[in-house]
């Protein structure tokens, strides 16, 4: 019997309390290490249950302009493997459950045994992996059991149920469900395909009760709490990076990043009132 | 058709090389090209479309030329020029392009998106959708429009719409990125018309299935000039497509050395490099495991060549397997040494090469010079010089910086 990773608990705990957990993402690094950190912890204060920690890549295939954005900087601005552990290090001593998004070169690049004993070490939680399909999992299955670490998998509107089934049975920790067939960045309203998504998804795992958290495109408060009415958890990642981009300084970044994850976790509580 | 190699597996692999690592979106769409393929393959109404193009619209079957001058550069080889540079539209892009363009069509998808880096693959995709009427959509990384501004133009002409990426190092791999972003937000109406043998399964067989013409004629061209096999078939490699067209008729051919020259820019043990095989290492790059120019964290390197078309990080899957198990070989070429074989070819044969093309020549030259006189050497001349004319005019010092005589 396996214990349970932070990232099972604090969802436990979210479903518990009857609402969606809030999921935040910032990539490390950015806009430098030491401000990455800075910006977790006020997204924290703001009421993020869980970060996803991205590890800036050169390649970024799925996202869209303002991710990009934000992973540029933090590449140029030196950002490395290593410092990812670094800021999941930090992330994990808020009390908020860690974990690592990531394009899959990095982890090969790194060395997927060690890459999970890495994480496993600075207290991160698990990985999720957009370019990672179960089909060519096999070595990362083995790293993540033997360091406790949870895989997150995508689904998306055009996956087949057979593919559902599949891909959530490889799952742990939650299955990430892509809203939208598109890019990450915000959008004027959450896509139709995002509930009939979760509906499909609670099909093929309602015998093993694996969260469903849902994101791409939600960068309101009133669309957290629409997503929170029928998700376990709400992904919002470039919303945040856009407050960070927009700023003219970090003190002030930090008040809007704050501000807005506390605009995020009221609707997550307001979802299913 | 006898298309089928052994390789990939039915999961893509090619030995530990290839497979699929595309995003959950994307593999619904992946298994629809796939599926159809399989049936147009064995499709006759397909097949028989598919051959007119080739025949009445390309120009098939291409020449096979002996360049009996330029032989005297290679150690006194035979040097017989596999003449893909005279394929309309000026290279042998077009096969692959008229076959997906078709099987767009077959799948009931009235868009097509496509990168672009010299812009050979963008004309050739523009092309085949002004003809079959499809709406098309070409990426190509901002520095490249500049570059080749002419092939902006005849894209336009074409009635395609050219999108210039800002984002990245804006040229080639960028613009590849931003075209699978397309993708994954329109694929329902949309096909993404991939250009090399890269890219996730099933891209890398499907360019290789649609190419494979390329050797099939050439082997049986040569066996009717020579009487027999070549020693070695040489082609330029950047993704690797045309190396690929002219490789794979011949892999069972165990006696046939096959030569990949890679792009050396200004030497494969600098940064300024595009040859990935000989100075990359295995990652995953585009959706697939190969060979890749990365850093010791997994990030891309930026390549360089003077070549536009083999300015690229990564090499096509099928090409890493082959030099994994020795059956091809993958040698360097300097951007100095191609253009010396673009002088060459230029000057002895009265053919202006691609400079994606010199690179093979040059490769030539060398393994003329190893094997001697009595040997034959079939080299895949993929594609024509029209579009390099600026800058082999800027390198020899044909005009004056502001281009004029």
């Amino acid at each position: 019997m396996t214990t349970a990773t932070a990232l099972q608990n604090t969802l436990t705990a979210a479903r518990e309390a009857g609402r969606a957990a809030l999921i935040g993402y910032l990539p490390a690094g950015f806009p430098d290490v030491e401000s990455s950190i800075r910006v977790i912890e006020a997204m924290v204060e703001g009421g993020c249950d869980v970060i996803e920690v991205g590890l800036p890549y050169s390649d970024p295939m799925m996202d869209g302009p303002t991710i990009q954005r934000a992973a540029d900087r933090a590449l140029a601005a030196g950002t490395t493997t290593d410092d990812v552990f670094r800021v999941v290090e930090a992330t994990a001593a808020t009390g908020a459950a860690a974990v690592v998004m990531s394009y899959w070169n990095p982890i090969e690049r790194y060395g997927v045994e060690r890459f999970a004993a890495a994480l496993a070490k600075a207290g991160g939680a698990g990985v999720i992996t957009p370019d990672l399909i179960p089909e060519e999992s096999e070595e990362w299955t083995a790293a993540s059991r033997a360091s406790g670490l949870d895989r997150v998998f995508l689904v998306a509107p055009s996956s087949t149920d057979r593919r559902l089934a599949l891909t959530t049975q490889a799952c742990s920790g939650f299955v990430y469900a892509a809203s939208l067939m598109g890019v990450t960045g915000t959008r004027a309203q959450v896509s139709d395909t995002a509930a009939v998504l979760v509906r499909r998804t609670r099909e093929v795992t309602r015998d093993s009760g694996l969260p469903v958290c849902v994101g791409l495109g939600i960068s309101t408060g009133a669309q957290a709490a629409e997503v929170a009415s029928y998700a376990d958890g709400v992904i919002v990642g470039a919303g945040f990076c856009q407050r960070v981009l927009d700023a003219p300084d970090l003190e002030t970044g930090l008040v809007a990043v704050r501000s807005f994850a506390q605009e995020l976790a009221e609707g997550v509580r307001s979802g299913r009132a | 058709m006898s298309h089928d190699q052994p390789l990939p597996d039915p999961h893509g692999h090619y030995g530990r090389f290839g497979g699929r690592f595309a995003p959950e979106a994307l593999i619904a769409a992946l298994d629809e090209v796939e599926s159809e393929w399989d049936k147009a393959k064995q499709d006759p109404q397909f097949q028989a479309e598919l051959a007119d193009l080739l025949r009445d619209y390309t120009g098939r079957p291409s020449a096979l030329s002996e360049a009996r001058n330029f032989s005297g550069h290679c150690g006194g080889a035979r040097v017989l020029l596999k003449r893909e540079d005279l394929n309309h539209t000026g290279s042998h892009k077009i096969n692959n392009v008229l076959g997906q363009a078709l099987l767009t069509r077959r799948m009931g998808k009235t868009r097509v998106i496509a990168e672009t880096g010299a812009g050979q693959h963008g004309v050739a995709t523009a092309t085949a959708c002004a003809l079959l009427g499809l709406d098309c959509v070409i990426y190509m990384g901002e520095e490249d429009t500049q570059r080749q501004a002419l092939n902006v133009a005849r894209m336009r002409m074409l009635g395609a719409e050219v999108v210039p990426v800002t984002i990245g190092s804006r040229t080639l791999k960028d613009a590849i990125n931003e075209a699978f972003r397309d993708w994954v937000a329109n694929v329902d109406h949309t096909h993404y018309l991939f250009g090399t043998v890269a890219g996730p399964h099933p891209f890398p067989k499907l360019v290789r299935d649609l190419h494979f013409v390329v050797g099939e004629e050439a082997r049986a061209q040569v066996l009717d000039r020579v009487g027999r096999l070549p020693d070695a078939v040489a082609a330029c490699v950047g993704g690797g497509s045309n190396a690929m067209a002219i490789f794979a008729a011949f892999i069972p051919d165990e006696d046939v050395a096959l030569y990949g020259f890679e792009a050396g820019g200004e030497g494969a043990q600098t940064t300024r490099t595009a040859a990935s095989i000989t100075a990359g290492s295995p990652g995953v790059f585009h959706g697939a495991r190969t060979f890749v120019l990365q850093d010791e964290y997994g990030q891309t390197l930026p390549s360089h060549s003077i070549s536009a078309g083999l300015d690229y990080p990564a090499v096509g899957p099928e090409h890493a397997h082959l030099a994994d198990t020795g059956r091809a070989t993958y040698e360097p070429v300097t951007d100095a040494e191609a253009m010396e074989a673009f002088r060459l070819l230029c000057r002895t044969e009265g053919i202006i090469p691609a400079i994606e093309s010199a690179h093979a020549l040059a490769g030539a030259r060398r393994l003329g010079e190893r094997l001697g006189p009595e040997a034959v050497i079939l080299v895949n001349l993929s594609g024509r010089g029209d579009k390099d004319v600026d800058t082999a005019a800027a390198y020899f010092g044909l005009v004056d910086p502001e281009g004029q005589a």
